[in-house]
């Protein structure tokens, strides 16, 4: 991953937030993301975000759950040891259900949890970047991404005039890593937190 | 933005309906000559047709006042906006209830024992398992537990309709609201208890698995109660987007939809599961007394009405409805609505039939007519109290709730 620029604005109501993040976006920035302590409706619309594929991966997952469990119960009942089970066929599909229930079950939730991690940027020992503290209590932090031609004192400027309480510029690395936050950080003590 | 507050029956709505009762009747009419004033067996296929038909729509529309009472009890504010649909359906309950309650009486005191096999005393006394059920397969507590069960979806649906109107010309204020709601929490939990103990448990077994009065099962009203629940589910979202399409219902939109639809499905899903629950359960302990029930349905004359049953009510909903995208379309909505209205029939069908004829399977136009009938009934009724009273609830202390929904 890399280490780039960002402005971040951070607003604490709701009713400004929502204008703030259309003029953001008629204005032509880009947002990086939005971090907020509680689930918002509506922002992920409001951000232009598309709808989540987890869904889809979960039918997937789901889907060899279930094929799984059939050829395996198959394959062992009927053909690599076939036992007699008071009197029942030995393709009896109606017993078979439940395990098959089970296991797509199983599949899908382990696979969907894991899933849901890795797009979140979220594993055991994994860091992420955190913009601002507040964001896990009272603020709705919005991290606008810079590139080499943005004035970053026009966007901390523009941030203001949209209503952020309090604005900074950081640099700060986009991905997750391996690591700890206090030796891995040290590399970019020269952020500069301009409050501006 | 002027709302439309009152409905106005289309003329055309009032044709169909109408239409419809008049089949209804005129089945009714035909059957009676073809098969109620003929022998024994043919009495037993024009009682049977009438005792599956009106007992299905009866706890279809019964559903829908269980739908508002669940979701008061669970402080669900979504629903407010159509609300007013899910009480006029629901209205329905005294008329059909009326039918299905002189028609119950018409077999226990007048058909003798072509259908409920347990009126014969004869029987009962000479055979162990049915005198074993006395206490419960008897006139007495039938006609008493039909009168209290019918009685009491009447009156309970009643209070809670009649709460709902009561609000509808003074906003109440954030403390007389507070009083409402508990009120309104109060009565629908009387109603989901009487609910739960003749849905849930009793009256299907009286109703409909006393026809086999030799097998039962403890699953069988939680399965009536996911099939009635489904298709009470489906004519709410028809009655709704029917609505919407005339220009009504302004604050409903296709989020409400989409959650109507989430029911249908998720519904779909718990009577499958006990469906299949009965099902392998008899299958795999495999005692001839309680398989003796699927002989008929599974490997019998009954086996294409009992796959055909599977596939409209559960693949096709678990294929159909999975996608988000098909729950928030007018068009799939309502082609499943009715698919599913259709589905959980032919579920009573063969509940009613597969028993009585094992042999045969003796479908024909006499029990679409009837069922046309019962339709007819229910658009008629629900289009007369959905125009006598205000489409919107814009009183109720969630109607704010409703109008943000958002899935």
């Amino acid at each position: 991953m890399a280490i780039k620029k960002f402005v971040v604005g951070c607003f604490d109501d709701e009713a400004v937030l929502f204008p703030a993040v259309k003029k953001v976006r008629s204005a032509g920035y880009k947002i990086h993301d939005i971090y907020t302590p509680m689930p918002i409706h509506g922002l992920d619309k409001a951000m232009g975000l598309r709808d989540t594929s987890l869904h889809t991966a979960g039918f997937i997952y789901g889907i060899t759950g279930t094929t799984t469990a059939l050829s395996g119960i198959g394959y062992v009942f009927t053909y690599d040891w076939p036992i007699n089970f008071g009197g029942k066929p030995h393709f009896s599909l109606p017993a078979w259900i439940p395990i098959t229930f089970e296991l797509t079950v199983l599949f899908s939730a382990v696979g969907m949890v894991l899933t849901f991690c890795y797009l979140c940027q979220m594993a055991p020992f994994v860091k992420k970047h955190h913009f601002h503290p507040r964001a896990t209590d009272d603020l709705f932090v919005m991290v606008i991404e810079c590139t080499s031609k943005t004035n970053d004192a026009e966007v901390v400027g523009f941030l203001k005039s949209i209503g952020a309480i309090e604005t900074k510029i950081e640099n700060a690395e986009t991905g997750w890593w391996l690591g700890r936050y206090d030796k891995d950080t040290q590399p970019f003590e020269q952020n500069e937190t301009a409050l501006a | 933005m002027t709302l439309k507050e009152h409905f106005e029956i289309p003329s055309r709505y009032k044709q169909w309906s109408m239409g419809l009762m008049a089949v209804g009747a005129l089945s009714l009419i035909v059957g009676f000559f073809m098969y109620g004033n003929g022998d024994e067996e043919a009495q037993k296929r024009f009682w049977a047709t009438l005792l599956q038909n009106s007992v299905y729509f009866l706890l279809v529309v019964n559903a829908a006042m269980f739908f508002l009472c669940a979701s008061t009890l669970a402080m669900g504010g979504w629903q407010i906006s159509f609300r007013r649909v899910t009480e006029a359906i629901s209205a329905c309950v005294p008329l059909i209830g009326a039918i299905s309650f002189v028609i119950l009486m018409v077999l226990i005191f007048g058909q003798k024992h072509s259908i409920y096999e347990w009126l014969d005393k004869d029987l009962v006394a000479k055979d162990p398992v049915l005198s074993g059920k006395k206490g419960f397969l008897n006139p007495t507590f039938f006609t008493v537990w039909t009168i209290l069960t019918i009685g009491l979806w009447i009156w309970l649906g009643a209070k809670m309709r009649n709460m709902s109107r009561e609000i509808d010309n003074a906003k109440p204020t954030v403390e007389e609201g507070k009083k409402y709601i508990f009120k309104n929490t109060v009565w629908a939990s009387l109603f989901i208890v009487w609910f739960a103990l003749t849905v849930a448990s009793t009256t299907p077994w009286l109703w409909l698995m006393s026809i086999n009065p030799h097998w039962f099962s403890t699953m069988y009203s939680w399965y009536t109660f996911g099939s009635t629940f489904v298709a009470g589910m489906a004519l709410i979202t028809l009655f709704v987007i029917y609505m919407k399409n005339q220009g009504y219902l302004e604050y409903t939109n296709i989020e409400h939809l989409h959650d109507l639809g989430k029911f249908q499905f998720a519904f779909s899903i718990f009577w499958t599961y006990l469906w299949f629950s009965q099902f392998m359960l008899i299958w795999y302990a495999n005692i001839s007394e309680e398989t003796i029930y699927f002989r008929s349905r599974f490997e019998g004359a009954y086996t294409g009405i009992f796959y055909l049953n599977l596939i409209i009510n559960f693949l096709a909903p678990i294929l159909i409805y999975m996608k988000r995208s098909s729950k928030r379309n007018y068009a799939t909505l309502v082609f499943m609505s009715v698919a599913l209205l259709f589905g959980h029939w032919l579920d009573f069908y063969q509940m009613v039939f597969a028993s009585l004829f094992p042999n045969h399977v003796p479908m024909n136009l006499f029990d679409f007519g009837i069922a046309a009938g019962f339709v007819g009934l229910i658009i008629w009724r629900t289009g007369i109290v959905m125009s006598k009273y205000p489409l919107l609830a814009k009183n109720h202390p969630f109607f704010k709730e409703s109008i943000i929904h958002h899935t």
